[in-house]
């Protein structure tokens, strides 16, 4: 269980990385819970670039389909977990 | 002292730094020239502005590339803050995503038009504004896939635009060949940009790439820059017309049984 947290964190923390260096949004907007559209004012590009980074750090692939039902930050930390982990 | 010492260039197409057109802009920097850029939409503003920063570019605008009042504005601009130029390079491709996927034969007449026109007829336009700009033994250059040459899934229309640009490339070298003017095209292996995420099924082309091109390795935009150096550089004077593959040396391959 332990171990599952550390991923957990670990995951987040990298992801939240990823976000800043590409929306150059402030650290603490950045909770499970935000959209990326909506709270985070990223663009279609954005989107786009998002899913490639996530791509490039934790390797693997994220089809289309998928990539677009990652809308908030927590969905990308699951859908990272969960997949490509 | 670098290759492209005293040379000017301007790039049209570059995006984020996944952008082909970033390799190229940042090696040809690296070898000493002053670079100019253009990019496509407001969108990209705040991804190209910081870019062209790195490379101590002054002069960065935005062109819609698939209209001739802006294109003579962005010419008219280059004419007066870069003065005289000696590189050009479009890098700039573009279809509708609907295209990107499904068969050939569904591409609408309207995606038909929008992709050889911003694909390829743009570097028409672009050359012909830039004629009068040029100094002796100046380069354009181009950017190309094999999907130009062979048919690849999902590429339909965009290779056919491609077929449309190399061939633009021939007929332009040899119009602009007497001038003492070059042209020429790199025809690069897949590489992860923003526009290659339209395309349906690239990740499969990309890993599928390396296990079958010689070198078992994808290309890289330094790969594409570096070549690109060399084609636009006086090393390359006496080429042009060519389409020059930057891929792995897959083109040369007709068969793989794997290994």
């Amino acid at each position: 269980m332990e171990d599952f947290y550390k991923i957990m964190s670990d995951t987040a923390e990298r992801i939240t990385q990823i976000i800043i260096n590409i929306l150059g949004v402030e650290e603490d907007k950045i909770v499970p819970s935000a959209n990326f559209r909506e709270d985070l004012d990223a663009d279609s590009l954005d989107l786009v670039e998002l899913i490639m980074a996530f791509e490039e750090e934790f390797g693997g692939e994220i089809s289309d389909e998928e990539a677009q039902k990652i809308t908030t930050v927590g969905e990308a930390i699951t859908y990272v977990d969960t997949h490509m982990r | 002292m670098g290759l492209l010492e005293n040379k000017t260039a301007l790039v049209f197409g570059l995006a984020n730094s996944h952008s082909i057109a970033w390799g190229i802009t940042q090696a040809l920097h690296r070898e000493g020239a002053k670079i100019g850029i253009s990019y496509a939409g407001p969108m990209l503003e705040k991804r190209v502005k910081p870019l062209a920063q790195e490379v101590g570019a002054d002069f960065v605008e935005e062109c819609d590339v698939s209209s001739d009042e802006a294109l003579d504005r962005v010419f008219d601009e280059a004419a007066k803050r870069l003065g005289k130029i000696d590189i050009l390079i479009h890098s700039v491709a573009f279809a509708n995503r609907e295209e990107l996927q499904g068969k050939y034969y569904e591409t609408s007449r309207e995606g038909f038009k929008t992709a050889l026109d911003i694909s390829c007829y743009s570097f028409v336009a672009m050359v012909r504004r830039a004629i009068p700009l040029f100094n002796p033994d100046a380069s354009c250059l181009t950017v190309s896939y094999y999907g130009a040459v062979k048919a690849v899934p999902s590429y339909n229309v965009m290779g056919v635009a491609k077929a449309a640009l190399e061939a633009s490339v021939r007929y332009l070298a040899a119009d602009m060949g007497p001038l003492g003017y070059r042209v020429n095209a790199i025809s690069a292996g897949p590489i992860k940009t923003l526009a290659a995420a339209g395309v349906t099924g690239f990740k499969k082309m990309y890993s599928g790439f390396a296990e079958v091109a010689p070198l078992r390795r994808n290309v890289t935009q330094d790969d594409v820059g570096n070549a690109a150096v060399y084609l636009s550089s006086d090393w390359a004077r006496g080429t042009t017309g060519e389409v020059h593959y930057v891929d792995s040396g897959y083109n040369v391959i007709g068969m793989s049984i794997g290994e």
